[in-house]
């Protein structure tokens, strides 16, 4: 019975939550409520991966309005899989908040931020699950604007201002994104993204189908950072409290990037996107672009948490790369770097809150030394780091692997060369940090510092051993991202 | 004849262009937010001249068949027009903060302030 | 205990002993008790692996499928147990030299640096066993990662710089280049496993094949084929029991193992040969040999003098590779062993010189001969197996090398050979001459001068003896290295 709502409750649990945590009105109690409903919302992504990959694709109408009229659900394997990212990182750092949370942010704040984390969940899981592209405009409205808040919440007021130009970038973004969704309705008469798949093949060669791609293009670039249109992300992600950068960035961008793969490959098929528009010719030079000068720029941050800001960027160009190779395999790179990409920088960013935890600042100057005074936090960046530059046995070598199949596939050497060449440079801003951790003497001596609590190390080791775990145990995660690439591919075989 | 007779798209591209402009050209962070209500605003219209269908009428319990507006879009706006009020609370209140914590809402003046 | 066990046993083994390590922090004597009981055990498991490998069989483990089709998984054959071997019995020898160097010199951090050792030698077991390409990537990994904190061990800046550029040069060759080499690898033979005769024969253009091979050869930077050999010299930061064992045995021949490795059991050599694809990487290993060698003769600082000829002697092995025959890489397989002997034996000696006296030149070694006879006398006997004089080992390496080059046909690689043995005279000899007849310039100094702490004395004594051992029975080693080719 219960299992047949479970696409609705993945949306409407985190959704009722949120105005409860504000009339909670109590920081512990609303942190409580939070993660419980994370957690279900966990495990209900779990049941509905389950489900999909045992029976398919799941088509739910909600409030039981068929799908012409009434908002569709369709949870086939890569929104599940996208599903189970999000709730999972929201989980995690949910676990990880509390103490955070507390030493970071205003008692008297405490219940809003958690109303506004679990309206951004809302937004997260609504974006991905629905069916309906107006829908999706309405989550993603949900999630923005809760982001605002939430980065706004932090002590430092150059959060302010950091949220103030997320907002105008976010509303111009979605708003391109509205003009997108209203000429494909002009064009298609249906805002299903099942029936605009099947009717825009009859109209595509219009200007206004080919209009309402480039708004679609540029807005949801736009959410999801794509070089050049990142400007708001590093700001956004230095000055937001430690704990909600954790979750954007293991899932706001994540999010927007399965919209992107949603779009260009479900909504206009790929010989669309890909054939007549030509975007892989757009995108892959921009995404290797971004790679470089987004991984330059992160070397020369003092900010350490701003610089993982920028090495964000340079992730999401992979993924773009792998998007632009339009193949099975390449696809499933990017997929596969999605997942594996949102737990290694949630697992660094919560690092950072341990870190900001003990020597309030995530300055590098200021991290001198703690490598002896906070041995598992120090072990836990290291290992953090080590996936990012992609070394074996840590999930960022799985995605590097097939990124670099993928290109050898289209015989594409340089592209293998750069992208190596590119992880060096996260070798570089990585290790910057580590020289600083460990070998540099404390800059005052006389400070005590001493371990995070185990609190916080207990969530940011279950990331970090999922790093680990995953980059050796690959039958899930490559697993899904195949089938999820064959289906975005239409390869039924 | 026809270019004409399609005004108000016309209209929407211009109000689109001149609110793009101000949340680009000016440094006043409330300007900002106005030059994003009339961006947004043009799409409000472009959506409502989407359903309109002149002289159609209202599609509610009609008799017999009769050419009417449809209302999908304009409930549609409905929503939209609902975020963007919440966007422009949001950011105003975000500019009080701000005003609050630098003592101006002037971008270039901030941006001294923060380095 | 099946071979298989301990095959797995041997890359777990130094694990365990450095969670018992990092355990007894605080506890310095039961501390060093592990050590030594984690090498000595290692060493007798690797042993009971032998017999079974001359018996011609080949013990494999299989741990996980990483991705489909590609598993982490050791399988021992000659070649690896030969590196296993060398690897786990200095160690032994090693770790009596460590207790007596790091106390003798007060270092601190010894917990770490005894836990990384063990890291490195379990992630040496992990390369000399990989079953593939795969594995043994990562391993080799883990053995940069692992001796980074070694060589950066003072802390100071010179040794973060060295630190630095050692792993920056490290990483960068193995994920610029191997990484791309393997994945290309992977994607043209749909395999990475070892096997006896190449794997890319049918499925590699051959006209690609100088780019892959050296791709290879370059992305092994822990080989030191010139221009990326400047890690070596910058490891040398690293207290002197580090550049024995790791810079000396077995970082630098991970490298030239795998090199090996790659040129039997991912290429092939009847392939190569026949594709004549190894005539550049063969002149890069010649002109790292003799660059290596002059410039060894411009250093005065013992260390780094040491540091360029093993760059010059690695390039021995990897040109004994690149001549693909089988006579050059028995003699390439057999200079891995003997190098190490003679290295470790001198950089045993830099260390006590340093405990003794506190010092690095050689210019300032004048006399010391006199005063510490064992370490000069140790010294003289790695000397000289290192340049290939009878009675010692490195004799019958250089034999093979050469015998292999005038198989191959390549009189110029012969000629190379020769001028590099004259000028390992040139550069290695002059250091035990001046410390037995040299005149130091303060008498009163040189008189006070003691030999270096016990352990460090019985740990050199003990490794220029094998010098000498690997003279008078060379057998064992060169049945192992035959053995790679008897299946071909």
């Amino acid at each position: 019975m219960i299992s047949a709502q479970l696409p609705a409750l993945q949306v409407v649990l985190p959704l009722l939550a949120g105005p409860v945590c504000l009339l909670l009105h109590h920081p512990r109690l609303s942190w409580a409520l939070a993660t419980a409903v994370s957690w279900l919302a966990f495990f209900i992504s779990l049941a509905l991966l389950d489900q999909v990959l045992s029976s398919g694709t799941i088509v739910y109408a909600l409030g039981g309005w068929a799908a012409p009229w009434g908002i569709e659900y369709r949870v086939d394997e890569i929104n599940a899989f996208v599903l189970l990212i999000v709730s999972g990182i929201s989980a995690i750092t949910l676990a990880f908040a509390r103490n955070s949370i507390e030493y970071e942010i205003r008692a008297e704040r405490i219940h809003i931020l958690y109303t506004g984390w679990m309206l951004c969940l809302t937004g997260l899981l609504g974006i991905t699950i629905t069916g309906d592209v107006f829908n999706v405009f309405v989550f993603l409205e949900i999630a923005s604007l809760s982001s605002y808040l939430l980065i706004s919440l932090s002590r430092d007021p150059r959060s302010l201002t950091a949220a103030f130009r997320y907002l105008v970038l976010g509303t111009i973004g979605a708003t391109f994104i509205l003009i997108g969704i209203a000429l494909l309705y002009v064009m298609t008469g249906t805002l299903n993204m099942f029936d605009l798949s099947q009717r825009i093949a009859g109209v595509s060669d219009s200007r206004t189908v080919k209009t309402a791609f480039i708004f679609l293009s540029v807005g949801i670039a736009l959410k999801a950072a794509v070089f050049p249109l990142h400007l708001w992300l590093p700001n956004a992600y230095a000055y937001a409290p430690s704990a909600v950068s954790a979750l954007f960035a293991g899932t706001a961008t994540k999010v927007a990037v399965y919209l992107l793969f949603r779009f260009f490959f479900t909504v206009f098929d790929p010989q669309f996107s890909f054939d007549v528009m030509q975007l892989d010719r757009l995108l892959l030079p921009l995404a290797l672009v971004g790679v470089f000068v987004a991984s330059v720029t992160a070397i020369f941050q003092t900010d350490v948490k701003r610089m993982l800001g920028y090495s964000s960027v340079a992730q999401i160009g992979y993924m773009v790369i792998g998007m632009s190779l339009v193949s099975v395999l390449g696809v499933t790179a990017g997929i596969l770097h999605l997942f594996n990409h949102a737990l290694m920088k949630a697992a660094l960013f919560v690092v950072l809150g341990c870190v900001v935890f003990r020597i309030g600042s995530a300055r590098l100057e200021d991290m001198a030394g703690i490598g002896r005074a906070m041995p598992w936090t120090a072990g836990a960046f290291v290992i953090g780091g080590l996936s990012l530059v992609g070394v074996p046995l840590t999930v960022g070598f799985i995605s590097k692997w097939y990124l670099i199949l993928a290109a050898l596939e289209h015989g594409w050497w340089w592209l293998a060369a750069l992208v190596l060449i590119s992880s060096l440079l996260a070798l570089v801003y990585i290790w910057r940090v580590i020289e600083v951790i460990y070998f540099q003497p404390p800059s005052d001596p006389s400070r005590e510092i001493a371990e995070a609590p185990a609190t916080l190390l207990i969530p940011t080791w279950l990331l970090i051993v999922a790093n680990v775990y995953f980059g050796i145990d690959t039958s899930l995660t490559v697993g899904v991202a195949e089938r999820a690439a064959r289906l975005l591919m239409g390869d039924a075989s | 004849m026809e270019i004409f007779g399609l005004y108000n798209y016309w209209i929407v591209v211009v109000l689109m262009m001149i609110g793009l402009y101000v949340v680009v050209a000016s440094g006043n962070l409330i300007k900002k937010i106005v030059g994003l209500n009339i961006f947004q605003t043009s799409v409000f219209i472009l959506y409502i001249s989407i359903g309109k269908l002149r002289g159609g009428t209202a599609p509610i319990l009609l008799e017999e068949p009769a050419a009417y507006s449809n209302p999908l879009p304009h409930v549609l706006i409905l929503t939209a027009i609902v975020v963007g009020v919440a966007t422009t609370a949001l950011g105003l209140a975000l500019a009080v903060r701000i005003y609050g914590a630098y003592g101006t809402i002037e971008e270039e003046e901030i941006e001294e302030q923060e380095n | 205990m099946s071979p298989e066990f301990a095959t797995a046993l041997a890359v777990f083994l130094p694990l365990f002993g450095a969670v018992g390590i990092a355990l007894l922090d605080r506890h310095p004597n039961p501390r060093e008790t592990v050590t030594l009981v984690t090498a000595t055990a290692l060493f007798l498991v690797v042993c009971s692996v032998a017999p079974a490998v001359y018996r011609g069989d080949e013990p494999a483990v299989h741990f996980l499928e990483l991705v489909p089709h590609l598993s982490l998984a050791l399988r021992v054959e000659p070649l690896g147990l030969l590196f296993a071997l060398i690897a786990s019995g200095l160690w032994i020898v090693t770790s009596v030299y460590s207790i007596g160097y790091m106390r003798g010199n007060n270092e601190s951090h010894q917990t770490r640096f005894y836990v990384c050792f063990a890291v490195a030698l379990s992630a040496t077991m992990g390369v000399a066993f990989a079953a593939n390409m795969l594995t043994l990537f990562i391993f080799y990994e883990v053995l940069t990662l692992s001796t980074y904190p070694l060589v950066a061990h003072k802390g100071t800046d010179e040794a973060k710089r060295g630190g630095r550029v050692y792993l920056g040069l490290l990483l960068s060759t193995s994920i610029g280049f191997l990484l791309l080499a393997m994945i290309w690898t992977w994607f043209s033979a749909g395999t990475l496993d070892f096997v006896n005769g190449g794997i890319l024969r049918d499925t590699l253009d051959p006209s690609l094949l100088p780019l892959m091979l050296a791709l290879y050869l370059f992305g092994i930077g822990k080989a030191a084929l010139m221009p990326f050999h400047r890690w070596l010299p910058a490891a040398m930061v690293a207290p002197t029991p580090v550049s024995a064992l790791l810079h000396a045995v077995a970082v630098v021949k991970a490298g030239v193992f795998s090199v090996a490795k790659v040129t039997i059991y991912i290429f092939g050599i009847d392939f190569l040969r026949d594709a004549e694809a190894t005539t550049f990487m063969m002149w890069i290993a010649a002109f790292t040999l003799i660059a290596a060698s002059l410039v060894a003769m411009t250093k005065d600082n013992l260390k780094a003098r040491l540091a360029y000829s093993t760059v010059s002697q690695l390039a021995y092995i990897t040109l004994g590779a690149m001549l693909v025959n089988t006579t050059a890489l028995i003699g390439a397989g057999m200079h891995i062993a003997t190098h190490a002997f003679g290295k470790i034996t001198l950089f045993f000696c830099a260390g006590a010189i340093y405990l003794a006296t506190h010092k690095t030149e050689i210019s300032d070694m004048n006399g010391l001969g006199r005063a510490m006879p064992f370490t000069y006398g140790a010294m003289l006997i790695g000397a000289l197996s290192i340049i290939g004089l009878p009675p010692l080992g490195g004799v019958w390496s250089k034999w093979y090398l050469a015998i292999g080059s005038l198989e191959a046909g390549q009189w110029a690689m012969l000629s190379v050979l020769f001028i590099s043995s004259l000028l390992n005279i040139a550069y290695l000899l002059p250091i035990p001459i001046r410390g037995f007849f040299g005149q130091s310039s303060d008498r009163g100094e040189t008189n006070a001068v003691r030999e270096a702490p016990l352990p460090a004395v019985i740990a050199l004594t003990f490794s220029a003896l094998g010098c000498l051992v690997l003279f008078f029975f060379p057998g064992p080693l060169y049945r192992l290295m035959a053995l790679v080719f008897a299946g071909q």
